[in-house]
Order: structure tokens, then C-alpha cells, then sequence
């Protein structure tokens, strides 16, 4: 019982109420006066705009790298397909009829309805053709076709690249 | 009911008619009372900025900065959220619950409104304006020689908006915000009327005008005689009393979300809820102005009779203020603009549409524009050379004071709110009636010996 709160006297005893209350206010006024003077120190991140960069081994959404040529690497290997855990890629291999490496995909789909982003795709892959390195997330569509990536927008893809130069500084509101 | 609100606005239209001589031109009239009603109305909107930066800041997050106007790309760190507001709650659906007290919940809103607006009618925002053919301006609605008593009546009135608003909701949540916010104003008017006492005892009055002459010259010496000086325990109770008249935080229990989800506004929405929003607001400026008044110095620029009505009257006085303050414009408004390009060097990267430009619209509009036209003014215009020119600028200067005081209790207020946690309700009402009201009454009696002994 001696420990038990008194609401009595919860307000009078302490008989500095008021003295805590102002040292409330100091307390508060000094973040204020903090985020004013300093607003780059503030953990927000405007997220449209600015986007804080994913670290480095993020599996994000895939893309396709090329050759130097803009050849897709892809020699359609079927290496991805077959170890891809939730069987989302479907390769249909094409041929070229006067190169050293004959095989390329014709089609190339991953549907990401299915894709759990393993990255075993990524792993299994021997000529370094498939990377999940675009800092992007899948995005949200319509209807199920939209969700299949393709060959063509896989390699549109690009790797991520650093945010642009928007920094807050002094006096940003 | 549109009778009953027809009978109240006759009656508060006859009160404010006899509030002036008949010599008064109607024009003016208007004038003067309208004077309350643009100030308090102006000052919601930068009302609900500051609350909503000044938490943000204070909670270390960013708050509204989003809205802008299209084309402009204005964003005024988030002031323009405002506007959005307006246009929200005004295309919103008007729904009348089936459940509710249909007359009683459409009047609560309108009387918390109402009364919000007239308690302010009191309060003087300048001195008497003497223009040279006699003429006399008050910037008073009601020039009452029971100012204070008006003021205490109309703003126990609005407990029944939130009794109303509470009961007719036909609501538990609602019937326990009403009964609540009721229970914590009724305590603490009895607070706020003893430490009004004190200031009838100091300045033997109950007129507001009255009061503001009182605090002219010093005490003891060299002490202002300023009510914040001559009663201090009156203007701490006072303004504990002020937040719990006003249902503030702490003493908030009223709409206590945890509890009691919105409170006595639970079951309004669309421009009800907006009614008791701005009520809020309108009461929060209205109590500023009046601890402003009683406690600050009124309109009172300065303590110590510095820049005294007598002093910025006279024409060449007037005239030198005139100068320093478009001076002064001036160069806040060309720094604030030369600001505002710096600043459009960082902002302009963030955004695609056009509040890439809103740094060049700020210089321009809020910035260049008003430090050229004043600028303009103070090369090309000598500056006022009649008596009625010193008064218009005494005027002028002496409702700037007002307004930055009651601005600076505005903030003092919403500070407050984003410091401490609420009350619980016994201790709420342990506070009010075992603390406070022997304190103020223990204060009634010391301010009455020390008048009594001739130190105030």
C-alpha cells in the first residue's frame, strides 16, 4: 500500500506542477527550435519525391542485362526457369543464324503474380544475364497481363542509380 | 427554430445598436463590428497552421506541406492545406443521422459558433480613434461598462453547445464528452471569475476599456503596471482556467480519443463538424484577446508607456513610426524574398509540377512586392501631416500590439497542448476545486490588501 498512487493528492504533492510544466515547454520548444534551425536532421523522408536508396543486396525487380552490342546476355539456358521455386519464368529460346552464341530467348516472361523474389534466378544464372539490382518494387496493375514482365521490359529496366539532388537544408519548410 | 435564431441575432443586434450613441453612422457602426468578427475569423487559419507545424516541429515530424494551388505552386508551408480543408468540408455531404435530436443537433453547432463570435464583441482593439471634426471611432462592437461580465456570460453559453451537441447526438460517446466538457467549464468559471475579481479590485472597473487605461504608469517605482506584473497569481490562474474553459489540452477530456472516440462531436460531420472546429479556434483567439487585455497591456504597444497613445497621436510622431515601420517592411520583406531565392535552389529539385516555382512566387508575392510598394510609400509619401493621420497610425500601431500579443497567447496556448499529457478527470476536478479556487481565492484577498494598503 505504500507504493499505491494517491489521486488525492496526485496533483498537490506535486507541488511543482507548474515548474515541470514550463520545463515541459522548454523541452518542447527546443525540438521545435531544433527542426526549425536544423530540418535536415529530421528522419522524414519525402517519399515521392526522394526515395532513400535500397542497400546494395536488395532483391528488387528483375532486369535483363546486354552486350556491349544490346544484345541481350540470355542464352536461354533454361538455367533460371528450371530453378525458379515458384515456376514464374518462361523462357522460349530463338536462335541466331550467323553468331558464336547460337541461342538467345525469344520470349522471356516472368510473371510476378508468382515471382517470390528468391533471387535464385539471379544465383543460378552462368552468364550474369538476369540481376535483381533495379531498386524498383513491383508495381500495382490492373489486370493479370500487366504483371507479366517481358522480355522487352526487362531489359528496358536499368540498375539503381543514386537519388536525385534534393537534400532539406537550413529553413526547408 | 430558424424563429429562435432569428430572435437571438434581433437581440444581439439590439445590444449592439445601443452599444453606440445615435450620433453613430450606420457605415460605421458596421465597421466597428465587424472589426471582432474579421480579426477572430481571420486568425483560424493561421491558427490551425500553427497547430499543425508547431506539433509537427515539436514532434520532430515535418507536417503539411503538400497542398499547393495549382499554377502557382504556392504551398506556404502548408498554409494552402487550409484552403484544401474549406473546399473539403464544404462539398461534403450534410448528414443528419436518423438517430439524433434533429433540432438541438442542428443548433449546437450554430449556437457554438454564435457565441464564439460574440463573446469578442467587448474587446477594445485600439484607443478611441478622435478624428478632427469630432468625430469619435471605437474598434469596440460593444463599448459595455460590464465588458468583462459580457464576455464571462457569453462564453458560459457556450456550454450548452457542447451539452447540446453532446445530448441531442443521442450518442454514450457523445453524451459523456458533453457532460464532461460541461462538468470542466462550470469548475473552472469559477476559477477564471476569482481571478477575474482580482483585476476589478486592481483596476476598479469591469469595462475592458477601462482596464487598458488602468495599465498605464508604474507601481512601486519602476514596476509596469501591467496586469501580468500587478496580479500575477491572476494571470497563471486565469490562463489555467482559459484552457479548461476552452476544452484544451490538458483539460481536453472532453474529446479525450481514447476514450471516448471524438466526444461531444462524435456524430458530426461535413460543415457541423467544421462549426465546432473553427468554435474552437474563434474561442481560443477570443480568450488570448481578452487575457491580452486584461493582463498585457491590451493594446498597449509597450510596457512602461513607451510609444504612448498620447506620444503617437501627434502628427510628426506618427509620422516618424510610419517611416521606421514601412522601413521595417521593407527590409524584413526584401530579406524574406532574397530568402525565399535561396531557398528556390534546394526546393525547385524536388518537384516535377509547378511547385518547382513556388520559391520565385514567394520572393515575388510575399516578398518584393510589398518591400517595393513600401519602399514606394516611404520615398514618394511624407507620411501623414493631419491630426487625423496620427490617429489612424496610432491606431494602426496599437492594433498590430494587440494582434501580436494575442498571436504570441495563441501559440502559448497550442504550445501547451503539444507538452502535456492530459488529466485524468479526477484529477482534473481535484485541481480545479481543491487547488485553484483556494488559491484564487487566497490571491482575491491578498490583491484586495494590497489595494487596500494603496501598493497597487
Amino acid at each position: 500500500m505504500a507504493n499505491a498512487p494517491s489521486k488525492s493528492r496526485g496533483i498537490t504533492r506535486e507541488g511543482g506542477y507548474l515548474l515541470e510544466v514550463v520545463k515541459g515547454m522548454g523541452v518542447t520548444f527546443s525540438h521545435l527550435w531544433k527542426n526549425i534551425r536544423t530540418p535536415e536532421n529530421r528522419r522524414t523522408v519525402a517519399y515521392p519525391e526522394i526515395r532513400n536508396p535500397f542497400p546494395p543486396r536488395f532483391r528488387s525487380v528483375h532486369r535483363l542485362t546486354r552486350h556491349a552490342d544490346g544484345s541481350p546476355r540470355c542464352t536461354a539456358c533454361m538455367c533460371c526457369a528450371t530453378g525458379c521455386p515458384a515456376g514464374c519464368i518462361h523462357i522460349v529460346a530463338a536462335e541466331y543464324p550467323d553468331r558464336p552464341i547460337e541461342k538467345y530467348p525469344g520470349r522471356f516472361d516472368i510473371d510476378m503474380l508468382k515471382c517470390v523474389e528468391c533471387g535464385l534466378c539471379v544465383e543460378s544464372c552462368p552468364c550474369d544475364a538476369i540481376r535483381m539490382d533495379t531498386g524498383m518494387v513491383p508495381m500495382p496493375a490492373f489486370t493479370r497481363e500487366d504483371f507479366i514482365y517481358t522480355k522487352e521490359r526487362l531489359l528496358s529496366h536499368e540498375p539503381q542509380v543514386a537519388p536525385n539532388g534534393y537534400r532539406p537544408r537550413r529553413g526547408d519548410l | 427554430m430558424s424563429l429562435l435564431l432569428a430572435l437571438f441575432l434581433a437581440a444581439a443586434g439590439f445590444v449592439f445598436w445601443q452599444g453606440f450613441g445615435a450620433d453613430v453612422g450606420f457605415g460605421w457602426m458596421l465597421l466597428s463590428a465587424a472589426i471582432p468578427w474579421f480579426f477572430v475569423l481571420n486568425m483560424i487559419p493561421p491558427m490551425i497552421w500553427m497547430e499543425r507545424k508547431g506539433s509537427a516541429y515539436i514532434q520532430d515530424r515535418v507536417g503539411p506541406e503538400r497542398a499547393f494551388i495549382p499554377g502557382l505552386g504556392l504551398r506556404v508551408a502548408g498554409l494552402v492545406h487550409n484552403l484544401a480543408d474549406v473546399v473539403k468540408l464544404a462539398t461534403k455531404e450534410e448528414l443528419l443521422p436518423k438517430h439524433v435530436n434533429r433540432t438541438f443537433y442542428v443548433l449546437a453547432p450554430m449556437l457554438s459558433m454564435t457565441v464564439a463570435l460574440l463573446v469578442g464583441a467587448v474587446v477594445p482593439f485600439c484607443h478611441e480613434v478622435h478624428f478632427a471634426d469630432g468625430f469619435v471611432f471605437r474598434a469596440q462592437a460593444l463599448d459595455l461598462n460590464v465588458g468583462l461580465l459580457w464576455f464571462l456570460s457569453m462564453s458560459s453559453i457556450g456550454v450548452y453547445s457542447v451539452a447540446l451537441a453532446g445530448w441531442s447526438s443521442n450518442n454514450k460517446y457523445g453524451q459523456l464528452g458533453g457532460l464532461r466538457a460541461s462538468a470542466s467549464m462550470i469548475s473552472y468559471e469559477t476559477v477564471l471569475g476569482l481571478s477575474v475579481a482580482t483585476a476589478f479590485l486592481v483596476y476598479g472597473s469591469t469595462s475592458l476599456n477601462d482596464m487598458v487605461q488602468g495599465q498605464f504608469g508604474t507601481f512601486l517605482g519602476a514596476i509596469p503596471r501591467w496586469g501580468i506584473c500587478t496580479m500575477p497569481v491572476g494571470f497563471v490562474l486565469y490562463m489555467i482556467a482559459a484552457l479548461a474553459e476552452t476544452n484544451r489540452s490538458p483539460f481536453d477530456l472532453a474529446e479525450a480519443e481514447s476514450e471516448l472516440v471524438a466526444g461531444f462531436h462524435t456524430e458530426y460531420g461535413a460543415f457541423k463538424f467544421a462549426l465546432f472546429f473553427m468554435a474552437e479556434y474563434v474561442a481560443i483567439v477570443v480568450q488570448a484577446l481578452i487575457v491580452s487585455t486584461i493582463f498585457l497591456g491590451g493594446w498597449q504597444p509597450l510596457p512602461w508607456d513607451l510609444l504612448h497613445h498620447d506620444w503617437l497621436v501627434e502628427p510628426e510622431h506618427a509620422a516618424l513610426v510610419l517611416r521606421w515601420m514601412l522601413g521595417g517592411t521593407a527590409v524584413l520583406a526584401g530579406a524574406f524574398g532574397c530568402w525565399c531565392l535561396r531557398w528556390h535552389r534546394t526546393n525547385r529539385l524536388r518537384w516535377k509540377d509547378s511547385r518547382k516555382n513556388e520559391g520565385v512566387v514567394l520572393a515575388m508575392l510575399l516578398g518584393f512586392a510589398p518591400a517595393l510598394a513600401a519602399l514606394a510609400a516611404l520615398l514618394l509619401w511624407g507620411g501623414p501631416s493631419s491630426a487625423d493621420g496620427g490617429a489612424v497610425v496610432a491606431a494602426v500601431v496599437e492594433f498590430s500590439a494587440l494582434a501580436g500579443k494575442t498571436l504570441f497567447l495563441c501559440w502559448v496556448f497550442i504550445w501547451v497542448r503539444w507538452t502535456v499529457p492530459r488529466f485524468r478527470y479526477d484529477q482534473l476536478m481535484h485541481l480545479g476545486w481543491k487547488l485553484l479556487i483556494p488559491l484564487g481565492l487566497v490571491n482575491l484577498i491578498g490583491t484586495a490588501v494590497l489595494v487596500k494598503t494603496g501598493v497597487l
